[in-house]
């Protein structure tokens, strides 16, 4: 058996957003090649947005990604408002957070229950699940859908909203409409909180990482859309230095750009661990209570235990949209007013899957001239295929099959959203 | 009696109609007792053979790998609906139509030899015969699922062809051209999303295509003697999400 290569190759991997494959290579017992490979097809989102309206960038960026365009939309109006030197505050900022917190409930509840708790009970997907543990998957299906339920009562639908603007938002809602969300928001709640138990209890294997954590950090809150960039090294610096500090490689053997820091090349880690690592003490403390009380620390380096985190974060959306709700007042005018002028704005927000960050230079005339945007996977691209080189070789001894399951949920701890295609380009698959 | 088998497929794409499968909250789990969800990558590990009795496909085509793979998709499958603007009309990818595609590679990619796409992006029907078109960037969930049961019963979809404009009118919406100025191809537009635009107080941007014979040359000019949009901005109106969806394509370039 050790007197050969295997070849392990997955070539459409499943429940993940997008069309990515795996390559492992074992050569005599000793893992020699890793490869996360992504065929999406490029959709050149960069170039295409090139001589649009700077007020188009929320709707357009959100066809990146189905899962989550509220990220897009935020990272975009952001980044437009940066350039405009354009302050949106009060309530407007509020319902920008609560809008964001019914896209983490959403998205991360598909991911929880449909994507990531099949692999640690051992079903291909949730509808097969379904059958023995009927009574979770229809809580997920429900709290999913209050996620969806905040989108489009404030965005006018889950998918690609149509309410967002530079600025604000077309239409605010009325306290009255608001309030339709809190008996739903508050069922929410509870079975946030019956997932923390559930996913805590699943079998994770023993596997950590010394991980660098990158996310934003707010002053005060758990950070949706404002804050400095930090990371657990001691990285602190603003949106606007985002290129300074981090680059992309479009190298030949790998399937995607990578993300690395420039200072030493590394690779880094965004997305619920990283968020959770670096704002633990900002979240309210009877959450902080929660997560201890499962086994959480204030760092976990366990990316298997990535959904206990996502757990959390559902909780407290959950908790927060109840908190915006209960404060919410309507604001004079939907929207601030904008005076065109050109410029470059810069912003990140934390998108589910992590950091997801834009620049855009617009002209006097408001038209885009150039812009960059980094989603979060081709961020985590490079971890995860570091993740596979340490976590791979614990399990060589096992058959293929096994092998095969265990390293795909190892890639499914990330939450991957290939269809964040903007930078991805397609390699031709190395068949050997 | 076996169940029939349902196989979902992507090509250039964001992922979000095929997302709309798993946004049934409430009807997901009694659909899959109807139907043998054999083929979905995004939710599933287990593949089950075709061929299949419905494939939904998403996206559009966008590289050569993409144009023999629909071929073989049509092979595998009795009855073939797209979804999505990507799939009806080549989605906004579709906007390197109108420009030199390899002039993006070099924007985006710093070593563009390494890219392996088509000049153009186009619709799944350029390619093979299908056999419906489910409209939206992106879908309405609830006719996505009024097109699997009309399957399911042997009838035809009940999906309306006229125009956002009666969406706007059995919603109680006041006209957002005729009360606000503001521009609107609601007039103009395949109806399906709800006419949920002008109920936020914004004009309709044409996600769901065209309209059976749509008078887009009426419409642009009324908004444009009416003051109510730039040329600039008539021309990225019928030039985004729907961009070569031919009555927009041909709309948008009298106002180049």
């Amino acid at each position: 058996m050790s007197e050969k290569t295997r070849t392990i190759k997955v070539d459409y991997l499943a429940r993940v957003e997008g069309e990515g494959a795996m390559h492992l290579k074992i050569d005599n017992g000793k893992l020699t090649d890793v490869k996360l490979k992504i065929f999406e097809p490029p959709r050149f989102f960069e170039g295409l947005l090139r001589d649009r309206a700077y007020t188009e960038a929320p709707d357009i960026t959100a066809r990146i990604c189905g899962i989550c365009p509220v990220a897009y939309q935020m990272s975009a109006v952001h980044a437009m408002e940066n350039a405009l030197g354009l302050k949106v505050e009060g309530q407007l900022r509020a319902l920008r957070r609560l809008l964001y917190c019914g896209e983490w409930i959403s998205s991360h509840t598909l991911h929880i229950y449909m994507l990531h708790a099949p692999d640690f009970l051992g079903y291909p997907s949730a509808v097969h699940m379904a059958k023995d543990h009927g009574a979770a998957v229809e809580r997920g299906l429900q709290l999913k859908k209050v996620g969806g339920e905040i989108m489009t009562l404030l965005g006018g639908r889950e998918i690609h909203p149509i309410n967002v603007r530079v600025g604000g938002f077309y239409r605010v809602p009325t306290k009255k409409e608001l309030q339709t969300l809190v008996s739903p928001l508050k069922k929410a709640r509870d079975a946030a909180m019956e997932t923390v138990r559930w996913v805590s209890g699943f079998d994770f294997p023993d596997f950590t990482q010394d991980y660098i954590f990158v996310a934003l950090q707010h002053p005060q809150e758990y950070p949706f859309n404002e804050g400095r960039l930090v990371s657990s090294h001691g990285l602190d610096i603003a949106a606007a230095q985002y290129e300074d500090y981090f680059e992309e490689q479009h190298v030949e053997h790998s399937t995607a750009l990578h993300c690395v820091l420039k200072d030493g090349k590394k690779a880094y880690h965004v997305g619920p661990m990283a968020r959770y690592a670096l704002n633990f003490d900002r979240l309210p403390q009877h959450i902080q209570d929660t997560a201890k009380g499962v086994g959480l620390g204030k760092v976990c380096r366990n990316p298997f235990k990535s959904i206990a985190v996502r757990s959390i974060e559902v909780l407290y959306a959950c908790e927060e949209a109840l908190r915006i709700i209960e404060d919410y007042e309507v604001p004079e005018a939907p929207f601030v007013e904008a005076a065109v002028k050109a410029g470059t704005g810069y912003a990140a927000t934390e998108a589910p899957r992590g950091l997801l960050y834009h620049r855009y230079k617009i002209s006097d005339k408001g038209e885009i001239e150039d812009a960059n945007i980094v989603p979060p996977t081709s961020q985590n691209q490079k971890m995860i295929e570091d993740d596979l080189w340490q976590f791979v070789p614990q399990y060589i001894d096992l058959p293929d099959d096994k092998l095969q399951w265990h390293a795909e949920q190892a890639i499914r701890n990330y939450d991957p959203c290939i269809s964040c295609s903007a930078h991805f380009l397609k390699l031709t698959v190395d068949r050997t | 009696m076996t169940k029939p088998k349902l196989a979902v497929w992507k090509f250039a794409s964001c992922d979000g109609c095929q997302l709309s499968l798993l946004d049934c909250e409430d009807e997901l789990l009694s659909l899959a007792g109807e139907i043998d969800i054999a083929n979905f990558r995004e939710a599933s590990r287990a593949v089950v053979e075709g061929p299949y009795d419905l494939s939904l496909v998403e996206g559009s085509i966008t590289t050569p790998h993409d144009r023999e793979r629909i071929v073989e998709v049509r092979a595998q499958s009795k009855y073939l609906v797209t979804i999505g603007a990507c799939a009806t009309a080549g989605g906004i990818q579709a906007l390197r139509n109108f420009k030199d595609v390899k002039d993006f590679i070099s924007i985006v990619y710093a070593h563009p030899e390494y890219i392996d796409t088509l000049e153009t992006s186009t619709p799944i029907a350029a390619h093979v015969h299908v056999d419906y078109e489910l409209h939206g960037c992106p879908i309405n969930k609830k006719q996505l699922l009024e097109v699997i049961n009309s399957f399911l019963h042997k009838r035809k979809p009940d999906i309306p062809s006229y125009s956002v404009c009666i969406e706007c009118k059995r919603r109680g919406t006041p006209c957002v051209t005729v009360s606000h100025g503001i521009a609107c191809l609601g007039p103009v537009t395949h109806a399906g999303c709800g006419a949920i635009c002008p109920a936020y107080n914004r004009g309709c941007y044409g996600c769901y295509g065209p309209k059976e014979t749509p008078n887009t040359e009426s419409l642009a000019r009324w908004l444009r003697g009416n003051e109510m949009i730039s040329e600039e901005d008539m021309l990225r109106l019928f030039r985004t999400f729907n961009a070569d969806a031919p009555a927009f394509k041909k709309e948008s370039e009298r106002h180049e």
